[in-house]
């Protein structure tokens, strides 16, 4: 394992250290129990917006807080779920009397979590926490039976949208239907070239050959749902575009595109991927009217990229364009 | 037969620490395979701050076990944490007082434990979970009769044997199940740490 770390024990600690560093004008971070939050947390009178997960994505989720996205970011070690006492350390610090709102990606462990944490909270405090699920993969087949689609690049979008609205002041219930909106209209897809390797692992998660790839991953650096032969970005923009398009009507809409790396893929690629999937949306009549092409949920330094396609309308075009100042996205402001 | 006491439960979760703590490494590789490779590291790092609790400082093992409960939910993460979190306070809090206790006591205490597993995480046998390990070890534990021993010997065996049989089963709860029909040829990691619960509990809880 070749990275660049102190300790393998404390690789979350060390980089929350180093993002407070960088960031201080915009967030601090509570050592003791692991929140990232908002410098001027809790803003009286505007909903919270917590949000957490894995570590090993960055720049999610620490990298989206700030002003007009979260109030709070809940970093576990890497790749595994924070717990619920961070949970509940963030909602009292962003609780500005006017309730909190989680952003839970589907993943099992996220869910629990966030699940007993609202129980806990609900039974010790006063602070009225409610929670949306993202689950916007389509690789994953929806069904009673299983543990449902997980949630993945559509995140970055509805913490945006969402971060928006609280900061523009709309309530808790109206937060709520927005995220699900976003949810409801959101819909992703990923693949990736190489597997990564998990600190305290010490070797690559899985193992692939220089003429595979791995499509309808996750982000947590395990296999997809398929090995297939190596192909060009037209036919990987294809293979990840189609199966969204075939699960959504995107037509008659502004879509808002996102075209994502897993952390360990060039820009210049990531570019040749945007241009594929322009096409392609183009071909079907469906019109991009915004985009985001980089490295926003990534999988530590997997090689490979994600499509995430956004049906919007005038007012999450609104929120979308609305000013954010964050270490990870910033616009507007 | 063992009395009930924060002592004899702390001798089981240590053994259950050094067990984890021995096994990690193979925990984590079962993971890699149909999870996220942090099995072993995540459940040794929560288990070793369970051993370290002192068994002296609790009143009862009720209230020992919901200590070892809310340790694990905090230091785990993932989805272990939560799933053995519930499982320990579900069995503290079915537990009868300290002092004597019996096979039938003990199975209604594994009972409720596996039924918090159960309500938390939605799984079912067959899922290729760790409930596929512990169902069939508490309806053993249950048909062992009287000698608490022996009850915990033959869950321990039934643990193992539903261990192996996940072998073959496509996930459909947890991460594994992502994998849809490539999750089938690989055991099940959270059934596998389970019986290693299961078989420290044979052999100190006799």
């Amino acid at each position: 394992m070749k990275k660049l770390i102190n300790d393998v024990e404390n690789v979350v600690l060390d980089s929350l250290h180093g993002l407070e560093l960088a960031h201080g004008d915009l967030v601090r971070v509570d050592y003791e129990n692991r929140v990232v939050l908002r410098k001027d947390a809790p803003k009286q009178g505007k909903v919270g917006l917590v949000s957490g997960g894995g570590s090993g994505h960055e720049p999610m989720h620490g990298g989206f807080v700030g002003m007009g996205m979260l109030d709070a970011a809940c970093p576990g070690e890497v790749f595994t779920s924070p717990v619920p006492d961070q949970m509940m350390a963030a909602d009292e610090a962003v609780n500005g009397g006017a309730g909190v709102l989680h952003i839970v990606k589907n993943y099992t462990g996220d869910v629990m979590n966030f699940d007993m944490a609202a129980e806990m909270a609900a039974a010790e405090s006063g602070v009225r926490v409610e929670s949306v699920v993202v689950d916007d993969d389509v690789a994953v087949q929806d069904s009673l039976y299983t543990a449902g689609r997980r949630g993945v690049g559509l995140t970055v979008l509805m913490e945006k949208i969402v971060g928006a609205g609280a900061e523009a002041g709309r309530d808790l219930d109206t937060l709520v239907a927005l995220a699900k909106k976003v949810n409801g209209q959101g819909r992703s897809m990923g693949m990736a070239l190489t597997s990564c390797t998990v600190p305290a692992a010490g070797k690559p998660t899985f193992d692939l050959g220089e003429d595979e790839m791995e499509v309808g991953i996750g982000i947590h650096g395990e296999p997809g749902r398929e090995r297939r032969k190596l192909a060009s970005a037209r036919e990987v923009a294809e293979m990840l575009v189609e199966p969204i398009l075939g699960d959504l009507d995107y037509t008659g809409s502004p879509v808002i595109a996102m075209v994502n790396g897993m952390g360990g893929t060039p820009l210049l690629e990531l570019f040749i991927m945007y241009n594929e999937v322009y096409r392609i949306l183009e071909k079907h009549g469906v019109t991009i009217a915004r985009n985001l092409v980089g490295n926003y949920i990534t999988s530590l330094e997997m090689a490979g990229t994600s499509v995430t396609l956004l049906k919007a309308d005038d007012d999450l075009l609104k929120l979308w364009d609305a000013p954010v100042l964050t270490p990870g996205l910033r616009w507007g402001a | 037969m063992t009395d009930l006491n924060p002592e004899v439960i702390h001798t089981w979760l240590a053994d259950f620490a050094s067990q984890v703590h021995d096994n990690a490494a193979w925990l984590t590789d079962l993971d890699r395979a149909i999870g996220d490779a942090d099995h072993g590291s995540n459940l040794d790092r929560g288990m070793r701050a369970v051993a370290a609790l002192d068994a002296s400082t609790f009143s009862d093992s009720a209230a020992y076990l919901k200590k070892a409960g809310m340790t694990l939910v905090s230091t785990v993460g993932g989805a272990s944490g939560p799933l053995y979190g519930t499982f320990f306070l579900r069995v503290g809090a079915a537990l009868p007082a300290d002092g004597p206790i019996t096979a039938s006591q003990w199975a209604d205490a594994f009972e409720a434990g596996l039924t918090g597993i159960v309500q938390r995480g939605r799984a079912e046998v067959g899922d290729k979970t760790m409930v596929d390990a512990l169902t069939p070890a508490v309806t053993a534990f249950r048909g062992a009769g009287d000698n608490v021993a022996a009850a915990w010997q033959a869950a321990a065996s039934a643990s193992a044997e539903g261990r192996d049989a996940t072998v073959p089963l496509v996930a459909r709860k947890g991460r594994a199940s992502y994998l849809g029909e490539r999750s089938a040829g690989h055991q099940d990691p959270g059934a596998s740490s389970v019986t290693l619960l299961i078989e420290s509990a044979a052999r100190t809880l006799g």
